[in-house]
């Protein structure tokens, strides 16, 4: 439960957070602050999953569509976000379904889970570009500027006021982790990423309990995509969705610790001030580097610090943890390969 | 034109496009093959399997285009060096891990992935490439077969037999056999599990160098090039049984008449997309794998 320190400590937290665009208003900053913010909306809606072991890589695709179904009912049927938001929240949602329950139901857990979903994202990523007199392909898309009622268009020209939606989404985001976190559902979940076959016999529905999260985990990473290219106003296939999308999304959420609720954040906060740094650095040349970067770390990240910055941190700081839970200790060694 | 024309010529490209599907179901079974090696004995999935292909076709294009080596000559040296790149995969980032959860070693080849691409990226530029060598078309009655396909058709049945001869075979070959079988085992017997997953690497990494040769006939090089093969290997491989052969080798050909006969009413990415819609509904009536026995 928290603490009345900690409760305090959000709120100061929170309270300072509300107020910096009205007292530091450089548009550049605050341009990184909304990414970070948006990005790590969706870095928190993948780790609602993966920290129970359901590593998925088709989130992507689920980005892909909240972005893109958005901006095509806009342009296309003139239907405001309002509604065009749910809507593409709908039919990410809908397909999370569709790939989950046979997933799930017929214990495609492991390798073959990681596999499906990298397909998925893959898929829609070429849907994105087969239809490209649709969606422009891969040379991305634009939502038309509103000509009357901005508000109904959820389109902004200042900073301020997109800072506090990303601001709004973020929270929600993290208020969602912790309401899952403290629900039944972590129990049953954890169970069965400990073993499924022990959770099903002890009267955990398996099949509902992932088809729950899962669907979650995608509505919310839909709006994050939505937000994006709202904020954004252009969009391509490359930057929402795709195979290299879902390995961002994992890469940030290990960086900054999978099993604590700002660990996507501090991923965030990370992984885009290094971008911005090599983008600074390298000039135009920077094309590429960036990921080369973020790729090498992720390598070295798992390798040596598979618990993530803060995660690491977090166990530093309280050294008598109770127990970690199976899927955070290392597998036991049965035998030493080669020796 | 009359109907009986029209259904004249329908059937002309559809025997056209499953003869098509036949062909680059070769490639594919070649990929999958690679893949199901890796996973069968060192039981990790390489996710950045179509980027070594894809550094295997730039090498191609850098002998034959850049220093005029020719075609069959700067072969061998490409599948060499993607052999090589696949034990260095295996020996800097999987042998650390060999102990770590199997979804950690899976996602550092996901980071090699990052990095695959993106020193493409930075070294050759987002440029698409090709090999400038323009193979002679196959007329064969009013059907038309490209002579790349049918080369790398014939390139990756040659490879695939050479592998069965390998595993079969040879002592090394049988060590890699009894190794997927057990484990652990295998290191009681005093076989070096260290060198057997070494080699396994190195010839993962062959068969991902030979399909680099074959698909720089068909198509052009870009950094994101994986991409767009790298999915359907992996619906493939999961579709025939991750680690089962002939299973792999089976779904290959399946999917590759999907997106062939797909391609033929619309855009290959359709292909795609039917393919996968297709292993949907197979995953509720086959969820272990096309081959799997019954339980």
């Amino acid at each position: 439960m928290m603490g009345q320190g900690r409760l305090a400590a959000w709120g100061i937290g929170l309270a300072a957070l509300v107020a910096l665009p009205f007292v530091y208003r450089d548009p550049y900053h605050l341009h990184i602050l909304v990414l970070i913010l948006i990005w790590s909306f969706a870095y928190t809606s993948w780790s609602m999953m993966g920290r129970f072991g359901l590593v998925s890589l088709g989130h992507g695709g689920f980005m892909g569509i909240g972005a893109y179904v958005t901006a095509l009912l806009w342009n296309h049927l003139g239907l405001s976000p309002w509604i065009g938001i749910p809507i593409s929240m709908a039919a990410a949602g809908t397909l999370a379904l569709i790939v989950g329950y046979p997933c799930f139901r017929f214990r495609i857990t492991g390798h073959y889970f990681v596999l499906v979903t990298l397909a998925l994202s893959g898929i829609v990523l070429q849907v994105i570009t087969a239809t490209r007199d649709y969606t422009g392909g891969s040379l991305g898309y634009t939502p038309n500027r509103a000509s009357g009622n901005r508000l109904l268009a959820l389109q902004f020209d200042d900073k301020t006021t997109w800072y506090l939606i990303a601001l709004a989404v973020w929270l929600f985001g993290i208020v969602v982790w912790h309401w899952v976190d403290r629900s039944m559902a972590r129990y049953a979940l954890e169970a069965i990423s400990e073993d499924e076959d022990a959770a099903a016999a002890a009267g955990v529905d398996v099949t509902a309990e992932k088809l729950k999260i899962t669907l979650l985990s995608a509505l919310m990473t839909a709006l994050a995509g939505a937000i994006y290219c709202q904020y954004q106003m252009f969009i391509t296939p490359d930057t929402v969705s795709g195979i290299a999308v879902s390995l961002q999304m994992v890469f940030a959420a290990i960086v900054g610790g999978l099993f604590v609720s700002l660990g996507p954040t501090v991923g965030a906060i990370i992984t885009i001030l290094l971008a911005e740094t090599l983008r600074i650095g390298f000039g135009t040349k920077a094309v590429g580097w960036d990921n080369l970067v973020y790729g090498v770390l992720l390598v070295l990240f798992i390798i040596f610090l598979p618990k993530g910055i803060l995660g690491s941190l977090l166990d530093r700081l309280k050294p008598q943890r109770k127990v970690s839970r199976a899927h955070e200790q290392e597998a036991v060694q049965i035998v030493r390969p080669g020796a | 034109m009359g109907m009986q024309a029209f259904l004249d010529i329908f059937d002309i490209y559809l025997l056209e496009a499953v003869i098509n599907g036949i062909l680059l179901g070769g490639v594919l079974a070649l990929l999958a093959l690679g893949l199901n090696l890796i996973f069968g004995v060192i039981d990790v999935t390489w996710i950045c399997y179509a980027e070594l292909v894809m550094i295997g076709m730039y090498a191609m294009y850098f002998m034959v285009q850049y220093y005029g080596v020719s075609y069959f000559v700067a072969a061998p040296f490409t599948i060499l060096l993607v052999a090589v790149l696949g034990a260095a995969l295996h020996y800097l980032v999987i042998a650390p891990l060999l102990t770590a959860p199997p979804i950690n070693q899976l996602l550092a080849t996901g980071g090699v992935l990052f990095v695959l691409q993106s020193f493409a990226t930075v070294a050759f530029g987002i440029d698409f490439r090709n090999l400038g060598i323009r193979l002679p078309v196959l007329a064969f009655g009013d059907m038309n077969f490209s002579y790349a396909r049918l080369l790398s058709f014939v390139a990756a049945l040659f490879g695939m037999v050479a592998v069965y001869l390998f595993m079969t075979r040879t002592f090394t070959g049988t060590a890699i056999r009894a190794i997927s079988q057990d484990r652990q085992i295998m290191a009681l017997m005093g076989v070096d599990t260290k060198r057997i997953y070494l080699i396994t690497s190195a010839l993962g990494g062959a068969l991902a160098g030979l399909a680099a040769c074959l698909l720089v006939l068909q198509y052009d090089v870009h950094p994101f090039v994986g991409l767009s093969f790298g999915p359907i290997t992996f619906l493939i491989c999961v579709l025939g049984g991750l680690g089962n052969f002939i299973g792999g080798f089976i779904a290959a050909f399946v999917f590759a008449e999907i997106i062939s006969l797909g391609g033929l009413f619309s855009d290959l990415e359709w292909g795609y997309v039917l393919a996968f819609a297709f292993f949907i509904v197979m995953m509720f009536i086959r969820p272990a794998g096309l081959l799997a026995r019954r339980r």
